[in-house]
């Protein structure tokens, strides 16, 4: 029995691996009925892998039979590979089991279509049904929705995961014509605004009625499989914008395409990932988030595609060097966030103290600013005298002489030959 | 002027309360254990007093938000004669000052007290992700650590809120006190040196029978789910520190 389920939890964790998705935060649950498990508000990364991800969900599928047929899918139905199946005991001991040891936050579960969307949706409903009320379990659960699932299903499943998502699978309606002829993002849109629309409506019930249960208390995050079809990085942030607009979504994951197939749509087996793309896009999605940047500033028609030496923030403000420099003692808290080498928490920092004085050099490098990369853009109370103004381009070689980017080690696609 | 104080958070306090009884300038800390007379420095031992201590506490809450406090707890937990230096110049900052004066991060104590803090509440976090618990014959699960800092006052009610409806003990291993959960509150105890032994290479006999099952499962699990394409060492020993390799169930051999 033991052999089995070793079998089963290999295939079918091996299968679930490419959902990039493992945030446990947002979770608002509380052990108020003295069973098992609560929520942490940041979440908690209980261990990485050996990529550097984080692992902090038991992240399965229920099983990888599928009755579709997406190119850019391991469980695809033309592909050879094993298949399994979780029994709902399974994965509810599995879960119980693994959490009352501290290995995880709780559980991501997806599945392959089997026979019809909504034989699938009630097995994973019948899943944290049975972990909620029969285990007492107030762990974080992640769902994923299956697209197509009667509306009944997905509103009884809010009721008890924290966390509901459907993939987009491809950044624009085009791409996935090309992969996966069955998907369409219609069927994407339908459930996440219906998910949306709950959410809301309990929301305004909580205010009136104390009592009303928690509906998807995380919110709802989808993904996109970046660089397996030939979409710009314009095209991919807009969507992913118009998706946080849209859906209020919590998060929108890049997943860096990972060859798995000899179908000659898609890149080669063996090429590498495009993770340096991957990080830039993630970069970017930080900066339209918490940085009060607007989509069309990092990326338009003029700049398609993100730099891959310099991040979006430093190519933002090279490319508008009219802001600058700015006067970190008198400039406004957007501005200050702005500026290359200072994050949220150095800007917070900096516009409370310098309400007991004026700044100097020493105390930014203290309170935790990048000053070799900021130093170009900012004056502060004892800047040196700067005599010429250098171009965006100058500035850039500075920059890139006294640092080391993490990817300085692992290619230059283009030498450059003068 | 050097004051010696015995490390509790009341011997602490009285030093604050003693420098504004005094004023004598310049001051700094010194533990009662570290310390070694001079024929140059003057010094003056700090006796623990609960009244006073009680003051300069109720004094600070009037200054600092909650937030605050409970960065001076954390910075009080990591233990080194530099954080009590930084707590007993802050201290007195702060009653110099107005209220809102902790605000200034130009002030390198300050400042000071923010990063330790930050470094403690890491530390926190960590033991909070890197704690695995065994489950033992006698259904108690239990783990035994070392944290860097003194972490496990702060650990406490998050695990007593998530594993309410089982035994649990957590065991610092360093400072040879622990947390035990008898499903209705936390009480601390302390085991003697064969028993702490025990608790991190533990017999077969002394273990539930499904404990290795679940080990290996758990193991299993790790290695699935890793992309081997995506390789990238130095992310994860940023992430995983090599120092907390010996708590995790995942990185033992099998």
């Amino acid at each position: 029995m033991s052999e089995r389920i070793r079998e089963k939890l290999n295939i079918l964790a091996d299968a679930a691996k490419y959902d990039v998705s493992c945030s446990s935060s947002g979770g608002t649950r509380k052990n108020d009925n003295k069973g098992l498990g609560d929520s942490h508000a940041s979440g908690i990364c209980h261990t990485y892998t050996e990529d550097g991800r984080c692992v902090s969900l038991l992240k399965i599928l229920l099983t990888n039979h599928c009755i579709y047929d997406c190119a850019f899918c391991v469980s695809r139905k033309s592909n050879d590979i094993e298949r399994a199946a979780f029994t709902v005991e399974e994965v509810v001991s599995l879960t119980i089991n693994f959490y009352r040891r501290n290995f995880i936050e709780g559980l991501f579960l997806s599945s392959g279509i089997f026979k019809n969307a909504d034989f699938t949706m009630e097995r994973l409903l019948k899943v944290v049904k049975k972990l909620r009320l029969e285990e007492r379990f107030n762990g974080y659960i992640h769902l994923k929705t299956i697209p197509g699932a009667s509306e009944e299903l997905i509103r009884e499943a809010g009721l008890y995961a924290d966390r509901m998502s459907i993939n987009l699978e491809m950044p624009t309606e085009s791409g996935l014509k090309l992969l996966a002829p069955e998907k369409n993002h219609e069927d994407v849109k339908r459930p996440l605004a219906l998910v949306q629309n709950q959410i809301i409506q309990f929301k305004d019930e909580k205010k009136l009625i104390k009592s009303t249960p928690k509906f998807v208390p995380a919110g709802q995050s989808t993904q996109m499989v970046i660089g397996a079809t030939p979409e710009t990085d314009k095209d991919i942030m807009h969507t992913a914008d118009a998706f946080y607009r849209n859906f209020s979504l919590k998060r929108v994951y890049y997943s860096g395409y990972i060859p798995i197939s000899y179908d000659n749509r898609l890149p080669l087996i063996g090429t590498q990932p495009p993770l340096i793309r991957e990080n830039r896009l993630y970069q970017t999605d930080w900066l339209m988030r918490f940085y009060g940047f607007h989509v069309n500033e990092l990326l338009n028609d003029a700049n398609p595609h993100l730099d891959v030496d310099v991040d979006p923030k430093l190519s933002w403000a090279l490319r508008n060097l009219q802001y600058f420099p700015i006067d970190i003692n008198v400039a406004a808290y957007k501005m200050i966030l702005r500026i290359p080498g200072i994050g949220v928490s150095s800007a917070k920092k900096i516009v409370q103290a310098r309400k007991f004085g004026k700044l100097r050099i020493d105390q930014l490098k203290k309170i935790g600013v990048a000053y070799n990369r900021a130093k170009h853009f900012i004056k502060c109370s004892d800047s040196p005298y700067q005599m010429k103004d250098y171009q965006a381009t100058q500035i850039k070689s500075f920059i890139l002489a006294e640092s080391q980017g993490k990817y300085a080690k692992i290619d230059v696609q283009q030498l450059i030959l003068f | 002027m050097i004051y010696v104080i015995d490390g509790s958070l009341e011997s602490l306090l009285c030093a604050v309360f003693e420098w504004f009884e005094r004023k004598p300038g310049k001051v700094s800390l010194q533990l009662e254990k570290h310390h070694q007379p001079d024929a140059f420095s003057v010094e003056f031992y700090v006796h623990n007093d609960s009244k006073k201590a009680d003051r300069v506490w109720t004094g600070l809450k009037k200054k600092l938000n909650a937030g605050w406090m409970r960065r001076f707890y954390c910075t009080f937990l990591s233990e080194s004669t530099q954080a009590y230096n930084s707590l007993f110049e802050f201290s007195c900052y702060i009653f110099s000052n107005p209220v809102g004066a902790a605000a200034n991060y130009g002030n390198v104590h300050v400042l000071t007290v923010a990063q330790t803090a930050k470094k403690v509440e890491r530390e926190k976090h960590r033991m909070e992700a890197f704690i695995r618990f065994q489950l033992s014959a006698d259904g108690i699960f239990y783990c035994g650590v070392d944290p860097d800092f003194n972490v496990l006052p702060l650990i406490m009610n998050h695990f007593k809120h998530r594993y309410a409806d089982q035994h649990w003990i957590i065991y610092d291993l360093k400072r040879h006190y622990g947390l035990y959960y008898n499903l209705e509150q936390v009480e601390e105890v302390s085991l003697n040196p064969e028993e702490e032994k025990n608790l991190n290479r533990p017999t077969a006999a002394l273990q539930d029978g499904k404990e290795h099952l679940y080990a290996t499962l758990w193991k299993d699990y790790f290695k699935s789910t890793n992309i081997v394409a995506r390789k990238n060492t130095k992310l994860h020993l940023q992430h995983v520190p090599k120092r907390y390799w010996k708590y995790l169930t995942e990185k033992t051999g099998t």
